[in-house]
């Protein structure tokens, strides 16, 4: 390498500093110019899914502003507050759909959300963010697979305990070709959740 | 040949990305299980290429050479950032698809390697056109390696077109037997190494034929 002098070594330094000023400002730029569509397509996605777990005529009230922040819980496991959609009929609670993370997916997080109906009983599930390996586990999601149906209409005591597991774990679940991690992490967070609502049913709904 | 053909013949055969300079393997092993994911990841790796190799070929001039490749790094950083977040804001759908492919392609070296090797010593058209056919290369066999792994593994073709092409792509899947039972091997990383291994025998058998078989074609040089 050339030995460079103090000026040199300066000239770089700056250059260096513009092009990371300039990237980051270009960077920054976009972020501000796409924030508000990125946020109304996420919130179009979300009524979606929503009324994807609750169909339309079972609710009359507007679900996605009916929130409630929930605090952060290992059962939901959040580390940060979360919010649940209530969904209601004549002011009568229906359901509430929980935000919820499986941990420990393959690949880390998977995001779900696990709609509950008054009576514990599960309305359905869905992934809603997840970096699962494409082609394997990303199985979990609806468009790819209808695995993730087979939550609904599941409940604490159907199946009980014990066939809340994978079929490879001695449970009702079916695993995927390939892919045991992901589909027991989502079966296990599903699971926590309709304990969380279990313990939580009374304030859900206040 | 023209400087134009040449770049073209590089990128798509003698200096493929996958095949020839076996860069990019990270993302080529890990999503090509499927023509549709190879599809995904190609054309975003494509548009990628194409804009940084243009980047860093306008700004070729003046990048002091001791801090030339943080600069470039920063670029492509950059780039596939912005070009995130530009699909999530005007194609959500399409991004609900590619989405987990994007943060993929800065670990693809094949982009550094032709800022490094071709952009900042070439004018901004030759770069563009390096960056178009070097990524129209990678995106073919990542397509290739897709269909192969998919056929084997599942017995399908072109499953889930319909999340990158709308509803009426559904119909573009075709299964070969109902019945097949699928090839877990095919599917996992190992059938990505042996797929791609059959790629390079194929493409050297092909150019090591015998002189008498075809037209000689003399080498290639790297980079003009």
């Amino acid at each position: 390498m050339i030995a460079l002098n103090r000026r040199q070594i300066l000239i770089s330094g700056a250059f260096l500093w513009l092009f990371a000023v300039v990237g980051t400002t270009l960077v920054a730029f976009t972020e501000y110019n796409t924030s508000s569509a990125i946020a109304e397509n996420e919130r179009q996605l979300l009524l979606r899914n929503l009324y994807a777990l609750l169909p339309r005529d079972q609710l009359d009230n507007d679900i996605a502003t009916d929130t409630l922040s929930l605090p952060a819980s290992p059962l939901l496991g959040t580390d940060t507050a979360t919010l649940a959609y209530r969904a209601r009929r004549a002011g009568e609670p229906v359901a509430a759909v929980f935000n919820s993370i499986a941990p420990n997916g393959y690949n880390g997080r998977i995001h779900l959300l696990v709609g509950v109906y008054v009576d514990g009983s599960l309305a359905g599930v869905r992934v809603v963010n997840h970096i699962e390996t494409p082609g394997l586990g990303d199985a979990v999601e609806i468009r790819k697979s209808p695995w993730i149906k087979s939550f609904d209409g599941k409940s604490l005591d159907n199946p009980g305990e014990s066939g809340w597991r994978v079929k490879r774990d001695g449970g009702e679940f079916d695993q995927f070709t390939g892919a045991t991690i992901t589909p027991r992490a989502v079966v296990e967070a599903v699971h926590n959740t309709l304990l969380y609502y279990q313990q939580n049913a009374d304030m859900i709904f206040e | 040949m023209t400087m134009q053909s040449e770049i073209t013949r590089n990128g798509l055969w003698s200096n493929n990305v996958a095949l020839v300079q076996l860069l990019g393997l990270c993302p080529l092993l890990a999503v090509t299980s499927t023509v549709i994911n190879g599809l995904g990841l190609g054309i975003a790796t494509l548009i990628t290429l194409v804009l940084s190799n243009s980047i860093v070929s306008l700004i070729r001039g003046f990048v002091r050479n001791e801090v030339r490749l943080p600069v470039f790094v920063l670029i492509i950083a950059s780039v596939v950032t912005i070009i995130e977040l530009s699909m999530k804001a005007m194609f959500y759908e399409l991004y609900l698809v590619l989405g987990i492919f994007i943060p993929l392609i800065v670990t693809n070296c094949a982009i550094i390697g032709r800022a490094e090797g071709f952009a900042s010593r070439n004018p901004v058209g030759p770069a563009a056109l390096d960056g178009l056919m070097m990524g129209l290369g990678f995106l073919l066999v990542l397509v290739l390696l897709g269909g192969m792994r998919e056929l084997i593994g599942f017995g399908t073709l072109f499953a889930h077109a319909e999340l990158m092409f709308g509803d009426g792509a559904k119909s573009l899947m075709l299964e070969i037997d109902p019945d097949y039972p699928g090839f877990l091997l095919a599917v996992l990383p190992p059938g990505a190494f042996f797929g791609l291994a059959i790629l390079i025998v194929a493409k050297n058998w092909f150019d090591l034929r015998p002189a008498a078989q075809r037209q000689p074609t003399p080498a290639v040089a790297e980079s003009a």
